[in-house]
Order: C-alpha cells, then sequence, then structure tokens
C-alpha cells in the first residue's frame, strides 16, 4: 500500500486521494491571448523531477498540495496550500453578473 | 515425409538461418537525410515507406534500446478503426486496411487475425453514443453495429451478461476488430526498411538536438554527433520529454498503462470484448494466452512501476465478465507509459522548427495506427513538410485554437 501523508488527516492510503493537476498560474482569462489560454489548460511542466501539484484527499474534500518525483513517484512533501497562497484570489467576480 | 523436408532437417546449417532478417551493428555516418528517433513500429513503418515510396534511403533509426521494445512490446495489440469523429474513423480505418495486407507486402507472418471486437454498452447514454459511433463508422469505411444482448450471448457465450449488477444492454460490434503479434510489426517493417538501405542504430540514445534559426542542424547522441536534413520524433512515453531536448513544450501528460496475461489455455474466446463501464477488455491471443487491460493509472508518473489496486480492480473487472477467469493463472504483468494528450488524439506533422517532425501523443491507441502513421509521416517529410490530408486534424497548433479532436468516449477502455 502507498501511503500518503494528508496535511490534515496524516498517513492515508493513496486510494483515498485525487489527483488534481499541477500547481500553476491561471491568467486572467479575460486579459490573455488564446494561445497563453490554452497553455494554460492544456500544457504541464514535462521534464522528469520533482513536481508540484494539487491533491485532494477525498472522504474530507480537503485540497492541499504535494511535491512528487513524477519519475519515482517519490512524494518529498506535502503542505496546506495557505503555504503558497497567502492572499484571496478573485475569479474575475464582476464578469459572472451578465 | 517429403524427402526435402528430412534433407532440410538433416542439413548442416539447420537450425540456423543463412541470412539475417536484420543487419548486424554498423558504425554511425557523419550525415543523414532523415534521422527518426524511436525504433518502434511507427519509427521502422515511417523508415519503410520512406524507402519503399519516396526513395529515400539515407535513414537512421536511432532507439536508445532494442527494437519494438518500448511501448510497441507494451500495448494490447487491439487494430480497430470505430472511432467517433469523422477524422479519426478515416485515419484509423485506413490504418486497418494497411494491416490486412501487411504480412503479404513483408513476406514475413505478422500474425494478423481479424476476431471482431465487441465493446459492451451498459447505460442508456452509452447506446446513445455507440448508435452515434456505428453511423460515422458505417459512413466513413468502418463495419460496425449496434447488436443486442441475444446476438452477444450467441457471439460470446461465455460472457456473464449481467456482470457487477451492470446488465448489459447492447454491444458495439465492429467486424473490421483485429489483433496481431505487435513485435512481429516491428520486424516486418525494420526488415523490409533496411533491406532498401536505411539503417537501425539500436542502443543509440539522442541526448540532445541542436538547432539553428528554427533549424535543427543535427542530433546528438551517446555515439557521436550527426548532421542531418530532417528530424522525425517517434518516442511514445517519452514525446514531451523529447521535444524539450528541440526546445519545446508538447500538451501531453504521461500516465502509465497497466495489462496483465494468463497462461495460455485452448482457445474458447474469438471477439476482442471490453466494456465501457467495467474499463476492462480481455481478448485471447493466437498463443492462447488471456490479454486483461483497462485504465491508465490515477496519477501521472514517468515509471513503468506495477501498482497492486490497480491490478486487483483490473482483475475483479475481468473476473465479473467471465467468472471462470478467477481459476486461471496470470503469466505475466507488465505497464507501459502513455502519452496522453487533452483530446485523446494524437500529434502529428509540423513542429515549431521547420524540419522537425512530430509523431506524438500515442497515449493507448498507438499500434493501430502504425501502418498509416508510417505511410503519412513519410509522405510528409518525402515533401518537404506537405501535410497530408488525413493527418492535418492532428496537428499540433490545434490546441491553440481550441480544435480538438475529441475522441474520448471511443479510447481504450478509461471511460
Amino acid at each position: 500500500m502507498k501511503i500518503m501523508h494528508c496535511p490534515l488527516n496524516g498517513p492515508r492510503n493513496i486510494s483515498e486521494f485525487v489527483y488534481g493537476g499541477q500547481v500553476a498560474a491561471m491568467p486572467d482569462p479575460q486579459q490573455c491571448s488564446d494561445k497563453d489560454w490554452a497553455g494554460y489548460v492544456f500544457y504541464e511542466e514535462n521534464a522528469i523531477g520533482v513536481v508540484r501539484e494539487w491533491w485532494q484527499h477525498a472522504p474530507s474534500s480537503y485540497w492541499f498540495i504535494a511535491e512528487r518525483h513524477n519519475g519515482t513517484d517519490d512524494i518529498v512533501r506535502t503542505y496546506d496550500p495557505s503555504e503558497l497562497f497567502d492572499e484571496r484570489v478573485d475569479f474575475a467576480a464582476g464578469d459572472n453578473e451578465s | 515425409m517429403p524427402l526435402g523436408l528430412l534433407k532440410y532437417g538433416r542439413g548442416s546449417d539447420y537450425p540456423f538461418e543463412s541470412k539475417p532478417d536484420l543487419p548486424g551493428p554498423r558504425d554511425l555516418k557523419k550525415h543523414y537525410d532523415v534521422v527518426i528517433i524511436g525504433g518502434g513500429g511507427h519509427g521502422v513503418a515511417t523508415a519503410y515507406y520512406l524507402a519503399k515510396y519516396h526513395g529515400i534511403t539515407n535513414v537512421a533509426v536511432l532507439e536508445k534500446a532494442y527494437l519494438g521494445g518500448g511501448n510497441t512490446a507494451r500495448n494490447t495489440a487491439v487494430i480497430r478503426s470505430n472511432y467517433l469523429t469523422p477524422e479519426g474513423v478515416r485515419f484509423y480505418s485506413a490504418s486497418v486496411r494497411l494491416y490486412e495486407n501487411l504480412a503479404n507486402e513483408f513476406d514475413f507472418n505478422i500474425m494478423y487475425s481479424r476476431r471482431g471486437q465487441l465493446t459492451l454498452a451498459h447505460t442508456d447514454a452509452t447506446v446513445r453514443a455507440f448508435r452515434q459511433r456505428a453511423e460515422v463508422n458505417k459512413h466513413f469505411g468502418g463495419r460496425t453495429e449496434l447488436i443486442d444482448r441475444q446476438n452477444i450471448a450467441e457471439l460470446v457465450p461465455c460472457l456473464n451478461l449481467d456482470p457487477a449488477e451492470l446488465p448489459v444492454m447492447a454491444g458495439l460490434w465492429h467486424q473490421d476488430g483485429a489483433t496481431a503479434r505487435h513485435d512481429a510489426v516491428a520486424w516486418g517493417y525494420a526488415r523490409g526498411a533496411t533491406q532498401r538501405g536505411a539503417e537501425l542504430h539500436q542502443l543509440t540514445e539522442v541526448i540532445g538536438i541542436e538547432s539553428h534559426a528554427e533549424q535543427v542542424t543535427g542530433v546528438i547522441t551517446n555515439r557521436g554527433k550527426i548532421s542531418c536534413g530532417s528530424v522525425i520524433q517517434a518516442v511514445a512515453g517519452h514525446s514531451a520529454v523529447m521535444s524539450q531536448k528541440a526546445g519545446f513544450p508538447l500538451p501531453i501528460v504521461a500516465y502509465p498503462l497497466q495489462a496483465m496475461v494468463t497462461l495460455p489455455v485452448k482457445p474458447f474466446l474469438n471477439p476482442l470484448v471490453s466494456s465501457s463501464a467495467l474499463h476492462c477488455y480481455v481478448q485471447q491471443t493466437s498463443r492462447g494466452e488471456i490479454v486483461i487491460g483497462g485504465g491508465s493509472d490515477p496519477y501521472p508518473l514517468y515509471n513503468s512501476r506495477a501498482s497492486l489496486p490497480l491490478k486487483e480492480s483490473l482483475i475483479a473487472s475481468a473476473v465479473d465478465m467471465f467468472p471462470f477467469l478467477s481459476e486461471m493463472r496470470l503469466l505475466r504483468q507488465w505497464a507501459g507509459i502513455t502519452d496522453m494528450t487533452a483530446d485523446y488524439s494524437p500529434i502529428m506533422g509540423l513542429s515549431p522548427l521547420q524540419n522537425y517532425y512530430l509523431d506524438a501523443g500515442w497515449g493507448t491507441w498507438g499500434f493501430k495506427a502504425t501502418p498509416i502513421c508510417g505511410k503519412t509521416m513519410a509522405e510528409l517529410v518525402a515533401s518537404g513538410g506537405q501535410v497530408p490530408e488525413l493527418i492535418q486534424p492532428f496537428t499540433l497548433e490545434r490546441f491553440n485554437h481550441f480544435q480538438q479532436v475529441n475522441e474520448m468516449g471511443a479510447t481504450a477502455a478509461s471511460h
């Protein structure tokens, strides 16, 4: 059984977790070009090495960040997203009114 | 017993063939007109068609390990064309047609065996999707129809029609579905290509790509540097890693895909059977082994290790479909690395570098496309970059314009 350390729930079976894609900065969808948006949607870091990824502990719906080696599958570190995101992120809320 | 056979058996050169299928190792030349990175099915097929139809024989196929030892050896050898989009069906059915005559063309047995492929629907939504696939297929050259439970029971008597409380509602019956021996496909192409003058260099790894002003000038290998007129990359599983050596990224995420085979038994299962809801497909090879394949691993990884949870769920689904499989023993298991694109279609054609051509993004659908890939990639290179109509929809540029060719619903068993 492969174990992942959830920052909230401690060590758990990796089957309890859901992969959520690499951590990447989202360009402003209203301002950026189609190409930039395609870059954000379709492209990931493809070098073999340690990558920073979103994971969710499904039973507790808790999202966190894991640093994992995508060649050896070693999980280097897991931590709460507040370590990276210390400000509120607004998703262009004004445009939802239309 | 015919006398000739007796004589052959007593001959001194028995059991050795007088002429080997492939020439032995040789030194790299300083320059090749075309360098093909990757000596799998796609790479050697491209070299074969370059020599056969375009007279281009100053070609080197560079393979970091051995011929057909990567994903060509790791797929589950399904040949079919019952896809969803017109672009996909047109492309894959051209491939199936080439496969049918390949053994004759090579004078080399690829053990091509047309069995028909049956995909099971367990929900109304899937039945609707199958109806669409059947119509698209009929229109673009494949033979596919929707069949009911009774037809399925007659076709595959040993199939459990009510697996895992998911009753089978209907099936998509694809008469053109087939299987072949994957190693033989690679060997047949490699033999044909080398006989016509192309060179296959095994244990030759490309470690760098040199370019100048958006033109590739040469490749650096572990055996030295070569200059070249153009480069084709055909490295399933590591496409995005290779493209980064050429200096640009690809919209690919690599996932492992695991499969396994049982010990061989007498033939009992003719068609290839797959279930859309159980994420599992089962077929019997011409050697008698039952091949069991399924969905990809749940997260990306550049590693072909096995994982027990995936094997467990795969076997559970296979036993649901064919309960007596629980009595059988596994012979071996393996994994391959699949280059998944967002729309489950390949990336073929031009790249940001002018003379660097892409044959990438082959996820779980590469083996069945081997002949048509070789043929169209050869056309592309020989014409100096005129993209054949058949592969135009698969351009890398489509992602920038959000013109995906969505084959997700018709690919493998992962959905």
